[in-house]
């Protein structure tokens, strides 16, 4: 309840990422109306911008051009300055590989201020301790034997390059550690990275010619729960599923979506308190994958019984004939009471609740292509 | 007498807008390593980890391609920094 006053006192501020630079809109005290600014990084692809929860103040941006490669710019006045890293994620000089882009920001544990952690395209794990100035490649995971037969080669995967993603901090264990790789699959670390294992049974991997792989899933989004960090979501390009460890093997929940929706959606988002409680957005996966709300009518689905069943959730958006999806990181919630939920579409609106999906209102429209939003 | 280097204007952030700015050095890489000392950053803005020139990011050496930073470079030359036109 304190965070939650902190937050309303401060009034939220949503962090917009496109591919045509980062927007800002500021919401009221109430949540009903936002007033949106900027841009910054006009022209920049931003693949996204977060805020450091731990000092209320830091910002990272990770940003590249159609032509310039890519970099990270920091801010600690929450987005009035910006400064860009001494030295961005790169992989290791005669490596042979090269960072196409930073894709995901973590930031660290609690108890380690100034540590973040970056995914890349290609798949690359990369970590700062110094607010992103500096940043440094996990060899654990860059280096590993194994890597390449997990994630397969750099340039044949999703097409906007192969990711990692979904960075996840047990907020119990510092050391403790998962990642998200399309493709690849979930990995786990406990020991601070140096060593990965995969984490992928009982996840389907419908595109594989073997039944049943250890790895080379290919997870969507992945979520692990603050308040509950043995609850884990994954949504997955073959469905949705839920992990409770210490199993370690994921339960489908796909089929408790309406076949007419399906379980193919990117982003996933879960409920500030409640660990039961979840919000999807389903696109048309069907044929060759369109990638649009499905039959044009979009919706997000919540679940509050951890998966087992869904409601749909689409008062206040449109009721037909609208095209756009919402990508991984383009989905957040609040953490007030009751918790805001905010999406981004490809379209470049934005859409916001703030009595957890029950009813949408348009905050912003005409933006670029939305990459990714986050509560600031 | 040092190198004309000229700047494109997606990198003139770094240089302070401006378009055209000198530099001293005997090849094309030490050119670029001093431009990334006065303009930290721009190097590897151009210039992927593994030392080669970007995908959209072309050199020309008294108007001839560089395909590499290995060129030579004499005083007076003139070094064009390109960045392709493509996108949308």
């Amino acid at each position: 309840m304190a965070q939650a006053n902190a937050a309303r006192e401060r009034r939220l501020t949503l962090l917009v990422s496109t591919r045509k630079g980062l927007w800002r809109a500021q919401g009221d005290a109430t949540r009903r109306s936002w007033k949106l600014s900027g841009p910054q990084f006009l022209g920049h692809i931003i693949h996204h911008c977060v805020a450091d929860p731990r000092d209320g103040k830091t910002w990272l941006v990770a940003a590249r051009t159609g032509h310039l490669g890519p970099t990270i710019f920091r801010s600690s006045d929450r987005g009035r300055s910006w400064h860009e890293a001494k030295q961005p994620p790169a992989f290791r000089e005669g490596s042979g590989r090269v960072v196409d882009h930073t894709f995901w920001l973590t930031p660290g544990h609690s108890s380690q201020p100034g540590t973040w952690y970056a995914g890349t395209s290609p798949q690359g794990l990369f970590r700062s301790d110094d607010a992103g100035a500096t940043w440094r490649g996990i060899d654990g995971f860059n280096e590993h034997p194994q890597r390449k037969s997990w994630c397969g080669g750099d340039q044949d995967q999703t097409p906007d390059g192969a990711k990692l993603h979904s960075v996840l901090i047990d907020p119990r264990d510092a050391n403790h550690l998962y990642i998200a790789m399309s493709s690849g699959g979930v990995f786990e670390s406990n020991d601070a990275g140096a060593g990965w294992h995969p984490l992928n049974r009982g996840v389907r991997a419908d595109f594989l010619p073997m039944p049943d792989p250890e790895f080379g899933h290919d997870p969507h989004c992945v979520r692990l729960h603050p308040a509950a960090p043995d609850r884990l979501y994954q949504q997955n390009h073959c469905g949705i599923y839920r992990l409770d460890r210490p199993s370690d093997r994921w339960e489908d929940l796909s089929a408790a979506m309406p076949k007419s929706v399906g379980a193919i959606g990117f982003p996933m988002v879960l409920h500030p308190g409640d660990p039961d409680t979840l919000w999807v957005f389903p696109m048309d996966g069907s044929s060759v994958w369109p990638r649009v709300s499905p039959g044009g009518k979009p919706a997000v689905y919540r679940s509050v019984n951890g998966g087992k069943s869904w409601q749909r959730q689409a008062t206040g958006l449109p009721k037909l004939q609208a095209w756009f999806t919402v990508k991984r990181q383009a989905m957040t919630a609040d953490a007030l009471a009751p918790a805001g939920v905010y999406f981004g579409t490809t379209s470049g609106e934005v859409w916001g609740s703030r009595d957890e999906g029950r009813s949408w209102k348009c905050l912003a429209a005409h933006l670029p292509h939305i990459y990714a939003i986050e509560v600031a | 007498m040092p190198v004309r280097v000229l700047i494109p204007g997606p990198l003139r952030s770094y240089t302070s807008e401006s378009s055209v700015v000198a530099a001293s050095g005997e090849s094309l890489a030490a050119i670029v390593d001093e431009l990334d000392q006065r303009y930290p950053g721009i190097r590897f803005r151009i210039i992927d980890e593994q030392g080669a020139i970007r995908r959209h990011i072309k050199f020309f050496v008294n108007g001839v391609q560089a395909m590499n930073l290995q060129p030579r470079l004499q005083d007076d030359d003139e070094v064009m920094i390109v960045c392709a036109l493509s996108g949308g």
